[in-house]
């Protein structure tokens, strides 16, 4: 039974088909890649399948329901999160307030409970907040809890954000090119973090351009080109296809085996 | 010496005003970044809806009420039929939005009460108090406490509740909002339904003492943003003390210089602010990252 179906998904703008006809499965604890050369439509897709953009054509299923072009908060409260290649940060917050935000559909209580400053709500706001540290730490950011966010580096932001999104305890995470902007050791750590976050039943869609993180990590590749799905399969069959070759994967491949 | 504490008392009065109406444009830059200068339609609707339901008939707290809720109503209108269509438009041209809005209201304002002056009568009478030699109005004593009441609630607000960080989490980021499960357009009708209802409220208390009719908003919008530039825009302790400045500024140059020059007090602070200090006394400076 797929978590994530995507069916026959497609969108142009003012005449430029950017994805076109692109379908696939995503299963509980799976990590399906999407790669493809620069503007090949990963980024469009994932707009799509997250409510950013409507598509023109197709469907979005999660857990059996249509989602398609619902917008994000409702897809968030389903269980859908996602981070961005351009970064998502609520930049004049500190880290923690970050990451604390990401709590906001599990802590909410009564209004008036917050305003008088009640037990029950300073309870939940504690449990949010500890919650928050907790995964700060997982991220490798919890020494920046208290600093604010636009003052770190690109790559710490992308961790922030990947923190953020695990915060809603998503039933699926779109992770738009998590390595960007991390070196090797980060890179890695962030390899870990994903294998560990499908391993607990998370369905994982991933855009990345580190090709031997891709292979390294991924379940089943999607390729596009001109955004149009032009293989599928696991990391192996996949870097072996020629079309793909052709189209993207060129004088790498030979490196992603080595 | 009394003449000074009149001075401070009548500046107070005003300030409180111009400090509702100043957290009235809070909140809806806080959701938005968006400055409403309609905000001082709404302080004359809910004046002149008042005026108009008590002349119907209807007992004073409830024409105020009235007043409030349809005020609220309106400000969600607003943003329904004018801000939400023209989403992802540049912040300048919603706020040019705002001001379209603002001449629509007074003009409608216009036919459906009157051009006249109005008023109605004082809460709790008309007979002054006397404190330290200067005597104070019953009725601006509600003003000033209607400014700090509205003050505290809306700092717990914003500081304690999910809803209230929920709204400064939009106008932070609005797309990472909704990726955390926050429903942005629901946040922006209430932003509106909220200040537009402060700003009635701030009509219903003032309309004993200063009188109102369709055109008082502009005067009452200019006061109120000047004081929130003071104070810095999107913080609401800027905006009570910003405002009361403000008045207080305005009453001493009333008092001390000349009555003619207690407008010109309102524009040099706005100038002087951007001059000086453009994120006002308590703002944060803003930092973008590209």
């Amino acid at each position: 039974m797929s978590l994530l179906e995507i069916q026959g998904l497609g969108i142009t703008f003012g005449g430029l088909r950017a994805v076109h006809d692109v379908s696939f499965k995503v299963k509980p604890g799976e990590i399906v890649s999407v790669i493809g050369p620069n503007g090949a439509g990963k980024t469009t897709l994932f707009n799509m399948i997250s409510g950013v953009y409507q598509p023109g054509a197709g469907k979005v299923v999660l857990s059996g329901e249509d989602v398609t072009a619902m917008s994000p908060h409702l897809l968030a409260r389903r269980g859908m999160s996602r981070t961005f290649q351009n970064l998502q940060i609520f930049q004049g917050m500190t880290v923690l307030e970050n990451a604390v935000s990401g709590y906001h559909l599990q802590e909410r209580g009564p209004i008036l409970a917050d305003l008088l400053g009640l037990p029950s709500s300073r309870r939940r706001a504690r449990a949010a907040e500890e919650g928050a540290r907790a995964l700060l730490a997982r991220v490798g950011l919890d020494r920046a809890a208290e600093r604010e966010a636009a003052n770190l580096s690109y790559g710490a932001l992308k961790r922030l954000e990947i923190a953020r999104a695990l915060a809603l305890q998503p039933k699926v995470l779109l992770l738009d090119e998590p390595a960007a902007g991390c070196n090797a050791v980060e890179t890695e750590e962030i390899d870990h973090l994903i294998a560990e976050v499908a391993a607990s039943g998370v369905a994982i869609l991933l855009v990345e351009h580190d090709m031997k993180m891709v292979m390294r990590i991924s379940n089943h590749i999607v390729v596009l080109d001109h955004g149009e799905k032009i293989a599928e399969g696991d990391p192996a069959t996949v870097s072996r296809d020629p079309a793909v070759i052709a189209a993207y994967l060129g004088t790498e491949a030979e490196h992603a085996h080595g | 010496m009394s003449e000074l504490m009149q001075f401070l008392l009548s500046g107070a009065t005003v300030g409180a005003v111009y400090a509702l109406v100043a957290l009235g444009f809070t909140i809806i830059y806080n959701a938005s970044d968006v400055v409403n200068f309609a905000q001082g339609e709404f302080v004359m609707l809910g004046g002149m809806t008042t005026v108009f339901a008590h002349a119907a008939g209807l007992p004073l707290p409830l024409a105020a009420l009235v007043a409030v809720v349809a005020t609220s109503a309106l400000g969600v209108a607003l943003n329904k039929l004018a801000i939400e269509p023209a989403r992802g438009a540049p912040v300048v041209s919603l706020i040019i939005i705002t001001i379209g809005a603002s001449i629509f209201i007074r003009g409608a304002a216009q036919l459906v009460f009157d051009k006249q002056i109005h008023r109605f009568p004082a809460f709790t009478g008309d007979d002054p108090l006397h404190i330290l030699g200067a005597t104070i109005l019953p009725q601006s004593l509600w003003v000033i406490g209607g400014a700090l009441v509205v003050f505290v609630a809306l700092w717990l607000f914003f500081t304690r509740t999910l809803t209230g960080r929920a709204v400064l989490a939009t106008s932070n980021n609005r797309l990472a909002a909704q990726l955390v499960g926050i429903n942005t357009n629901w946040v922006m009708t209430l932003s509106f339904a909220l200040s537009a209802g402060i700003g009635a409220l701030a009509g219903v208390l003032v309309t004993p003492i200063t009188m109102t009719s369709y055109d008082v908003g502009i005067a009452l919008a200019l006061k109120g943003f000047a004081a929130a530039m003071l104070g810095g825009m999107g913080n609401p302790k800027g905006a009570l003390v910003g405002g009361i400045l403000l008045g207080l500024l305005e009453s001493l140059t009333a008092g001390y210089l000349s009555s003619t020059y207690k407008d010109a007090a309102a524009f040099i602070v706005i100038l002087g602010v951007l001059f000086f200090m453009p994120q006002g006394l308590f703002g944060r400076k803003s930092t973008d990252r590209v």
